[in-house]
């Protein structure tokens, strides 16, 4: 690995890193894994360290896990979530992001409801941006996991064989899956009504397959979210409908080859796009990934503060507090 | 700058004139005597007390004429004003402008009509020329009252910003509209289809994770606004242009003779959706910058003359509204001052279209179909003319700008092609500086 190798100022999305910035991601993780498996499940790489978790939409567990993060990481951490703070009054972004940069913070946590708010943010104050989810755009941690998640189980992305499957076009988490596992040499293909599959999808390097080819083909598929207004929008007819022509059953499994690893970024809608046995079945790892999850935003927090990768194992060693 | 007293002559000597109403393109004098086009020709005298203007090297040609803009006023006055339009207008080598009505309150009335007319007298600069609304309020329901507000100087009618919804509705507008003979101009989208979109429906706005409007939008209601002006006799004129598709359709109506005219916009001509990456915000507009293939069908469109004219749709934003995240940014761009130079620099030097044809679409045409003083240099027309610089080099610096606004998709971009000098009724408007 170069020495030279660092991220950017801003983790804003997986479009635009290299496939050796992922990695260096990836095997950043690797050692922080150990540190939630501690009784005492805190290291110093980030004492001093002010970070705000800024969440303009809720969300529980992407928030819940960069707060352990930071706090495992030993960083000062302030939450603000958008219900009852100057955002609901009417405040624009900007100027959160000039108030937040003079009290001079170290890095912002962000989730918004627009696309390109993270980068907004970033090009307008000095200290790091983490994109945890931008509107329709990118969740980079996620797909970062997701990457992770699908390591440990196959021991490489290179030739996997993923398929993402659902609401492709609203989904921030396809996107960042699909950059990624292109990037680290994996196939890729997109399953799901047609009507939530975005234009030009296919340009990007993914394929289109029907249900079952999906699952005649894949190693692993990713099962998105169905939100659930988008049957009142008018995408879907019925959720019933959703889950007998699209849903990922126990049934339609068994007619897969091989064994098919099951991921989910959550939260699962039971019974919608995922069958329950599927979800809790012996080649789920939808857990793995909640777990992966934190030792990703550790190595991402700790990358971009400065920290150097192949001090990582050794910045955890020291005594916390 | 003051306004030259308007019984002063002026005498532009040197220059290439060139008129496309009359097919001229030769070295010769141009004299304005009386607020009028005095003679074009070689070797005419100074009469006493005349402005001479050397326009050697210098283009001569009739004012430039903007058939599509947004001045603000009344409503949003820190966005632009007409006068602050107006001088932004005649900055940009156009001596004739017309305001849509979209303003807060709507220009749906004589009243409104003239309050327009009296604030660009008042300005100078440019003439102003109200377009009135179709509807009250542009709510699309109740047509407002075209024979007054003709009266009181309106020169056609558009709910722009907003489509005309109702078939019904727009035919109407179109039938009644014949009784005074202006246009009908309509911004042509399926608001059912375009709902929430913010940028062009493509793969940039896939990677962008940003809602799209598919051309098929615009697309329909191309189709339906022709077949109406069939069905009607009416004028119909469709506003900004974005989709090779509203070409093929334009072109098949007018092939069978309907009273179908169009307008496309310097930046759909100049940028594709590739302009909205990283978020851009100035490059997010109503009609959407579309894809290498539209654009290259816009330009061939207009040389040929299916698409008749150009035309900015300068829309001024306050500069904080555009300094926030994409979805949340308003549509539109300025474009007065930019127009000529980019068309110049895309369309002439790219050669897609010459300079007399670029005139013509910029100056001469939209006059004639929206019924205006000027686009040409005939003796006894107004003296509505302008003096181009096709040959120096130049920056657009926002900052620069005489409108209030500067929400551009062009700053920083190295142009050729600018308005040196521009006389509106035989009086001087603009010079820029450094001309003499």
């Amino acid at each position: 690995m170069s020495a030279a190798l660092t991220l950017d100022k801003d983790l804003l999305g997986l479009e635009h890193l290299t496939p050796e910035q992922i990695l260096l991601i990836l095997d950043t993780a690797e050692p922080f894994k150990e540190v939630s498996e501690r009784p005492i499940k805190k290291v110093p790489a980030l004492r001093g360290k002010t970070i705000v978790n800024l969440f303009f939409e809720a969300s529980t567990r992407t928030r819940i896990s960069f707060e352990f993060a930071e706090k495992r990481l030993s960083a000062d951490t302030v939450n603000v979530a958008s219900t009852g703070s100057s955002v609901q009054k009417g405040e624009t972004l900007v100027d959160t992001a000039r108030n937040l940069e003079a009290m001079r913070i170290d890095m912002v946590v962000m989730r918004h409801s627009a696309s390109g708010a993270a980068q907004f943010l970033g090009k307008r104050i000095r200290s790091n941006v983490i994109n945890a989810g931008d509107g329709q755009h990118e969740h980079p941690t996620q797909g970062l996991l997701d990457l992770l998640t699908l390591r440990d189980k196959h021991g490489k992305i290179a030739g996997l064989k993923v398929c993402l499957v659902g609401d492709i076009l609203h989904s921030r988490v396809a996107r960042s899956n699909i950059w990624g596992l292109l990037k680290l040499g994996a196939e890729v293909a997109v399953c799901g009504p047609h009507t939530l599959m975005p234009r030009g999808i296919e340009e990007l390097g993914v394929t289109f397959r029907r249900v079952e080819d999906a699952i005649a083909w894949a190693d692993a598929l990713n099962v998105l979210r169905l939100q659930l207004e988008r049957m009142e929008r008018g995408f879907i007819p019925s959720l019933r409908e959703y889950y007998r022509v699209f849903g990922v059953t126990a049934e339609r499994l068994e007619h897969a080859p091989k064994p098919i690893t099951i991921m989910h970024p959550g939260p699962m809608n039971r019974g919608v796009e995922i069958d329950s046995r599927v979800a809790d079945g012996p080649h789920s790892v939808i857990l793995d990934q909640v777990t992966n999850g934190v030792a990703v935003r550790m190595a991402v927090l700790y990358l971009l503060a400065g920290g150097r990768p192949e001090l990582a194992d050794a910045a955890k060693r020291g005594p916390a507090d | 700058m003051a306004r030259a007293p308007a019984e002063r002559p002026i005498l532009l000597t040197g220059g290439r004139v060139i008129d496309p109403s009359l097919g001229v393109d030769q070295v010769a004098d141009v004299l304005l005597q009386d607020h009028r086009v005095a003679a074009v020709g070689p070797g005419l005298g100074a009469p006493d007390g005349a402005l001479v203007w050397n326009a050697a090297g210098k283009i001569v040609a009739p004012g430039l004429v903007d058939v599509h803009v947004h001045l603000r006023e009344p409503g949003n006055e820190d966005e632009e004003t007409v006068a602050t339009g107006a001088r932004a207008a005649a900055a940009g080598g156009f001596t004739a402008i017309c305001a849509m009505p979209n303003t807060d309150p709507v220009t749906d009335n004589q009243a409104a009509v003239g309050f327009v007319v009296r604030q660009s007298l008042r300005a100078g600069f440019a003439r102003v020329h109200p377009i009135g609304a179709i509807s009250l309020g542009q709510r699309g329901e109740r047509l407002a009252e075209f024979g007054e507000m003709v009266g009181a100087g309106a020169v056609a009618v558009s709910d722009d910003g907003r489509p005309v919804v109702s078939s019904h509705l727009m035919r109407t507008a179109l039938e009644y509209a014949r009784t005074f003979d202006i246009p009908v101009a309509d911004h042509c989208e399926d608001p059912a289809l375009a709902a929430g979109g913010v940028m062009h429906e493509g793969l940039v706005a896939t990677r962008l994770g940003l809602k799209g409007i598919p051309a098929a939008a615009e697309e329909i209601m191309v189709a339906r606004d022709c077949l109406l002006a069939e069905l009607t006799g009416g004028h119909v004129h469709l506003c900004h242009l974005s989709s090779r598709g509203s070409v093929e359709i334009l072109r098949r109506a007018k092939e069978r003779g309907v009273r179908v005219t169009a307008e496309v916009t310097p930046h759909h001509l100049a940028l594709t959706d590739r302009a909205c990456d990283g978020f851009e915000t100035n490059a997010k507009m109503n009609p959407p910058l579309r894809e290498a293939p539209d654009v290259a069908a816009l330009r061939a469109a207009l040389q040929e003359g299916v698409i008749d004219c150009i035309a900015s749709d300068h829309a001024p934003h306050a500069y904080d509204e555009k300094e926030t995240a994409f979805d949340e940014a308003p549509f539109g761009v300025v474009g007065l001052e930019t127009a000529f130079g980019i068309a110049h620099a895309e369309l002439v030097r790219g050669g897609d279209v010459t300079l007399p044809q670029l005139l013509a679409r910029m100056s001469t045409v939209p006059a004639q179909l929206f019924h205006l003083p000027g686009g040409t240099l005939r003796p006894g027309a107004a003296a509505d003319v302008v003096v181009l610089d096709v040959t120096a080099p130049w920056t657009v610096e926002a900052t620069a700008f005489f409108s209030k606004s500067r929400n551009t998709p062009f700053g920083g971009r190295s142009l050729t092609g600018r308005a040196v000098l521009t006389i509106v009724n035989g009086g001087v408007v603009y010079e820029l500086a450094a001309a003499r």
